[in-house]
């Protein structure tokens, strides 16, 4: 089932903090060493944001992602999206989540090799027992957005990277889930189709007002899309910043907003 | 998930790595049509045992035999019931008596005699034994080489086949060399037989026109008269022409009943010679009316399940009664016991399977790592991909239990032609030993359902518990 519906909202109203994580650790123990790979970060994501995680290989940006995605469970500390502390949630209830909250992209699409585009994209719709007939019309819409409709019955081989991001983008956004996700979503593309991707990740924020973010490497790109960046190193937070060239840019508000 | 769109993963999963998955699948048919073979065999010899037995007729039959004689089948019964000398003779009136008794179908009596047959002027001597007309539907009968008696009383005859084979003047060698009924029958249709007996005459009337009129004296009225045997009755040599009307494949060795003999008259014929019977010595004391007395009667019941009702009411009345009841009792015992350990060889080819189960989709894991990463990324529960890999293995068991079964009856039929060639090379007539009932084909099909599902059990707790950040750390 989808979410409960909200009404799209803009960057501009966000009192409400989305993610919050406080003194999130997590560490891996690697034969003798241990490895601390998110250590000690406090930061507050508020709803309908879009954030930059950046840092070098290493830094514990992918591993903030995934302890929010719900994928990995902290070591210590939480971490708290739309009031649900993630750590004292059950294998079962985390899944929910994951279905029904997050969507996410990554660097390498992760489409399933075996399934259609429009199989993949409904397939979290499979996971939340939707009808057969709404999750067509939903997969067929979906991928309508990102431009795929006629692509629907090709396999994610046939096609380009910039339409296999396109269609995870899709997916992702099938069960309108309220945290978009993105692990180095323009990676393995180049420039000009890494650019598309990033306007439509832009649009979603700001026409759906989901909560975006996004784990780059990339600091240009980072600048250019979101409103605040937030530097990570050896698993510890060493900035945030709001980005002034796209936070105080006025939003492009479209009627379907309802904005004022 | 729904349990539609798992059955459509599932088998679109099997699709994706087709030859790996059809070489499962064709190890869990080669289980189980090796279960099947094997079951079907045991099902199959059973059903040829019983066939055996039911070629004796005597499984409605239930064989009644007054006290006093001295063919008791069991001691204890003996001692208990009435004391031989005290029981009732088995005469008219008793048979009419028990011919009542519910869930009866008739009782008739056993006429058997040993006597001389001439056949084309040569002596041959055997028993001869009557027939009721109800032995015409009887499975022992069914298969009668010519026709059966044209009525009641007419002077025709039945031969066993061994009897006509030995009219013809063919040995045969020990079962070895069996001619077939066909080839017997046809040079014998039609031709007579003249039957040579001894027939037993009330003393005081004239033997061939008042046959029917009742003895001057018996026992009681003159008990210390003449010599005793000329007081009764007196023996009559007489002969009787009887034309040959059929030949029956029939094991004269098979059991009691009135199969045991090599000619066959018609009851009603028999009856009427009068012939003298082994039994009659015995009886020579008091059974002077030519009221018969039989030695034995035969009890047709409805259905073998009132066997035992039937039996218990005649001993009731006082007589000794048998069945094969407690004969095919044991012998199903013992086809139980053999299904068993035929079953138990035939699951260890699937026991193979099962390990073939566990080995592919332990692989498909390993292979699919990535994918079970990413639905669990996009949501999946742990019940979710659980349910995926039980579903997938669920569907290689119900197809390799289907394409077994199939596979088991195909082993089952050509072994059963390989093995009639044998036996025809061998000059045994063919048997059908070789059966694949539908509870059979229901049963394997869901145990091999659920030996896969078990099979499933360890690589589908493996796949749920996967880690998603490992699964899809890895390109």
């Amino acid at each position: 089932m989808s979410t409960t519906a909200r009404p799209p909202r803009s960057a501009s109203v966000n009192s409400v903090s989305a993610i919050r994580a406080e003194q999130l650790c997590r560490h891996y123990r690697m034969g003798e060493t241990l490895i601390r790979a998110v250590d000690g970060v406090t930061l507050t994501v508020r709803a309908g944001e879009f954030v930059a995680l950046l840092g070098s290989s290493g830094s514990g940006k992918s591993s903030v992602l995934n302890l929010i995605a719900g994928l990995d469970r902290p070591t210590s500390g939480s971490v708290i999206v739309h009031d649900r502390d993630l750590a004292k949630l059950s294998r079962e209830e985390l899944a929910k989540y994951r279905l029904h909250t997050v969507g996410m992209v990554f660097q390498s699409f992760n489409l399933i090799a075996s399934m259609t585009l429009a199989e993949n994209v409904e397939l979290p719709m499979r996971f939340a027992e939707v009808d057969r007939e709404k999750r067509d019309y939903l997969a067929r819409e979906a991928l309508e957005r990102v431009g795929l409709q006629a692509r629907m019955n090709h396999r994610p081989s046939e096609l380009s990277g910039g339409e296999q991001q396109r269609a995870a983008l899709a997916r992702a956004l099938i069960n309108r889930p309220q945290l978009l996700l993105a692990d180095e979503p323009t990676g393995n593309l180049d420039s000009h189709t890494g650019t598309e991707i990033m306007n439509m990740v832009r649009e979603f924020n700001q026409q759906l007002g989901m909560t975006v973010a996004m784990v780059t490497h990339e600091r240009a790109l980072a600048e250019r899309y979101a409103q605040r960046l937030i530097f990570l190193a050896d698993g510890k937070l060493i900035g945030d910043e709001s980005n002034p060239a796209v936070a105080d840019k006025p939003e492009p508000v479209r009627a379907e907003g309802g904005q004022p | 998930m729904k349990l539609p769109d798992l059955t459509e993963l599932a088998l679109r999963n099997l699709r994706e790595s087709v030859l790996r998955n059809s070489l499962t699948t064709i190890g869990i048919s080669v289980g189980v049509a090796s279960l099947v073979a094997m079951l079907s065999l045991g099902i199959g010899l059973q059903q040829l045992a019983s066939r055996r037995l039911m070629k004796s007729g005597l499984f409605d039959t239930v064989v009644v035999t007054s006290r006093r004689d001295l063919r008791n089948f069991n001691r204890e019964e003996e001692r208990n019931g009435p004391a031989p000398g005290e029981s009732r003779i088995l005469d008219e009136p008793t048979r009419r008596e028990i011919e009542h008794l519910p869930n009866v179908l008739e009782a008739y009596p056993d006429i058997r005699f040993i006597t001389e047959l001439r056949y084309e002027d040569k002596p041959h001597l055997t028993t001869v034994a009557a027939l009721p007309p109800s032995a015409r539907s009887n499975d022992a009968f069914e298969t009668v080489q010519g026709q059966f008696f044209s009525s009641e009383l007419a002077p025709e005859a039945i031969l066993q086949k061994a009897f006509a084979e030995e009219l013809l003047g063919k040995t045969p060698k020990a079962g070895v060399d069996e001619t077939s009924v066909a080839e017997l029958t046809a040079p014998l249709l039609g031709k007579e037989l003249t039957m040579r007996y001894a027939q037993r005459e009330a003393a005081s009337t004239a033997p061939a026109q008042s046959g029917n009129e009742k003895s001057a004296n018996d026992n009681s009225a003159a008990p210390a008269d003449q010599s005793l045997a000329g007081a009764a009755y007196s023996v009559v040599s007489r002969e009787q022409k009887l034309k040959i009307v059929g030949v029956a494949d029939l094991d004269p060795e098979s059991m009691r009943g009135p199969t045991r003999a090599r000619v066959f008259l018609p009851l009603k014929l028999a009856e009427s010679l009068h012939v003298m019977q082994p039994t009659d010595l015995r009886e020579i004391s008091r059974a002077a009316s030519d009221q018969p007395v039989y030695s034995s009667v035969s009890v047709r019941v409805k259905s073998p399940g009132q066997i035992q009702t039937v039996e218990d009411a005649v001993k009731k009345m006082g007589f000794n009664a048998f069945s094969i009841l407690d004969a095919s009792k044991s012998i199903q015992q013992f086809f139980k016991v053999l299904d068993v350990f035929l079953g138990i060889f035939g699951s260890l080819a699937l026991a193979v399977a099962f390990i073939g189960i566990v080995n592919t989709l332990v692989m498909a894991i390993l292979e699919r790592r990535r994918e079970i990463g990413i639905m669990k990324a996009i949501g999946a529960s742990d019940g979710d991909v659980k349910r995926l890999f039980f579903a997938e293995a669920g569907a290689m068991g119900i197809l390799g239990g289907i394409v077994g079964v199939a596979l088991g009856w195909a082993i089952g039929q050509v072994i059963n032609l390989g093995t009639n060639i044998y036996l025809k090379s061998q000059s045994f007539p063919p048997e059908h030993f070789w059966s694949v009932p539908w509870w059979l084909v229901a049963f394997a099909v869901v145990f091999s359902f659920f030996v896969s599902l078990a099979a499933g059990l360890y690589p589908a707790g493996r796949a749920a518990r996967l880690d998603p950040v490992q699964a899809l750390r890895y390109e």
